[in-house]
């Protein structure tokens, strides 16, 4: 067998050293060959996604709940994304750390990424990640975003469940309404809950959630736990596995997993125009002119973008 | 795209004091690679399997325990059975002269010492990794095109 095609089988196969490659492959290239090969044989597991603020414990979460499903012989893999310095470029990738119980087993893979640029809670790669442990195999993916805010909510174009995890010390009832966070939570996983604050914040995560429109067929079920215990972990499995049921009996499932493809699509299109446009201006041979007719105002930026725009024909 | 220099910095062994380990992973980090620390107490398997799904370019180790000359070698040939022998290892802590020669013999890439400077492990790595291997030229080239 050639080396490409041995190591394309690897993939399929789920051959933990070949499912590397190809995830350091689809993180630094922005060549799609091999997705595009792996792409048919994707659409199999599914996705949960894991996020909350710095801090929540959603890297102990995901231990926990990984340990559980592999006590139902399912095969997990872990993405777990941690920030890029915008500054230096580099990035401490601690999230194996709260994952020592899982090093070793055969059921696991587990990959940290950078978050490198990206400011929505991702990396941009980590879909194409996803994508290749999705077709070699495993059952479950679980995404671990960055510790986020209030508005990096990128994960739930990606997974089929979304957990927001909270802390007792993660605010009122007036934060619980704003927009943003809360709103992408499927289930909310109030963790550490043996601190002081844990039942008020579940009362007031209540009292929002009443005020908001409920979707039929689905209460947004708010969970205690204590990670580090395996505290309330059952209940998150069993919370996850009646979203799974509702999205299936509602028919919701595929009409997510198809909106998740739309804007798939949409990112790439966004992505090859933005580097087309990029490279063109750039190698504009008077750029330097350019700019400095727009900065001494005999020029103006709105019609230098739109004649850029017309010259390189994507827009009429 | 942006090729980074990935590096493993794991703390095998009994001893607790992963001090050294952690300046070393800010340190990396600040200068620009990916570092993935995986804290206290590793086992060779742990670290070898850790290093095989990060895909990583380096192996750290920090060994302040004495036992150096066990988790060194495990590391090494661990890394050869899976057929991981590109990964580079380096390490860090108490080491004596003799058994730094001894290490180096058996594969260990680089071992520093008490005191290295940080800028020492820096610029070692730099001048030694390849980041994502095979495609360095291409790359090179790739970022020459500037404006």
């Amino acid at each position: 067998m050639k080396p490409a095609a041995k190591f394309f089988k690897d993939i399929l196969k789920g051959d933990k050293s070949a499912v590397a490659r190809a995830i350091t492959i689809v993180e630094n290239d922005s060549d799609y060959t091999l997705l595009k090969k792996l792409f048919p044989f994707s659409g199999r597991a599914y996705y949960i996604g894991i996020t909350g603020p710095p801090g929540a414990g959603k890297s102990t979460l995901v231990n926990a709940i990984a340990k559980l499903f592999l006590k139902r012989k399912k095969r997990i893999g872990i993405i777990a994304v941690d920030p890029t310095s915008p500054f230096s470029g580099g990035a401490l990738l601690g999230d194996r750390v709260r994952m020592a119980d899982l090093a070793l087993n055969k059921n696991v893979f587990i990959r940290s990424m950078a978050s490198r640029g990206s400011l929505g809670g991702l990396a941009k790669k980590t879909k194409d990640a996803a994508l290749v442990l999705d077709a070699a195999g495993m059952d479950y993916i679980l995404i671990e975003t960055i510790g986020v805010g209030q508005v990096e909510l990128d994960i739930a174009q990606v997974c089929d469940t979304t957990l927001v995890v909270l802390v007792p010390e993660s605010g009122d009832s007036i934060q619980a309404m704003k927009a943003g966070l809360l709103e992408i939570g499927d289930i909310i996983v109030v963790n550490k809950g043996d601190r002081e604050g844990c039942e008020r914040l579940i009362m007031e995560l209540k009292f929002a959630f009443d005020l908001r429109n409920q979707l039929p067929g689905w209460s947004y079920p708010i969970v205690k736990t204590i990670a580090t215990e395996g505290y309330g972990i059952e209940q998150v499995v069993s919370r996850i596995e009646a979203h799974q049921a509702y999205l299936n009996k509602t028919g919701k499932f595929e009409v997510l997993r198809k909106e998740h493809l739309f804007s798939r699509i949409n990112e790439l299109i966004e992505e090859k125009i933005k580097n087309k446009l990029r490279r063109r201006l750039k190698s504009q041979p008077e750029l330097k002119k350019i700019i400095d007719d727009i900065y001494s105002r005999r020029r103006n930026p709105f019609d230098v973008a739109e004649n850029l725009l017309k010259d390189s024909g994507i827009v009429p | 795209m942006d090729k980074k220099i990935r590096v493993l910095v794991a703390k095998p062994g009994l001893d607790g004091h992963d001090r050294g380990a952690k300046v070393v992973a800010a340190a990396l980090r600040d200068a620009g690679m990916e570092v993935i620390y995986t804290g206290l107490h590793q086992s060779p398997e742990s670290i070898v399997e850790a290093a095989i799904q990060e895909d990583v370019d380096v192996i750290g180790l920090s060994i302040l325990s004495g036992a150096h000359m066990t988790i060194f070698p495990k590391v090494l040939s661990l890394l050869k059975k899976k057929n991981a022998q590109k990964i580079i290892v380096i390490g860090g802590g108490i080491i004596p002269a003799d058994d730094m020669k001894k290490l180096k013999k058996k594969g260990v890439k680089k071992l520093f010492g008490p005191g290295a400077p940080t800028t020492e492990i820096i610029t070692w790595l730099k001048e030694n990794v390849k980041p994502g291997k095979k495609k360095r030229a291409q790359t090179r080239k790739k970022n020459n095109k500037g404006l």
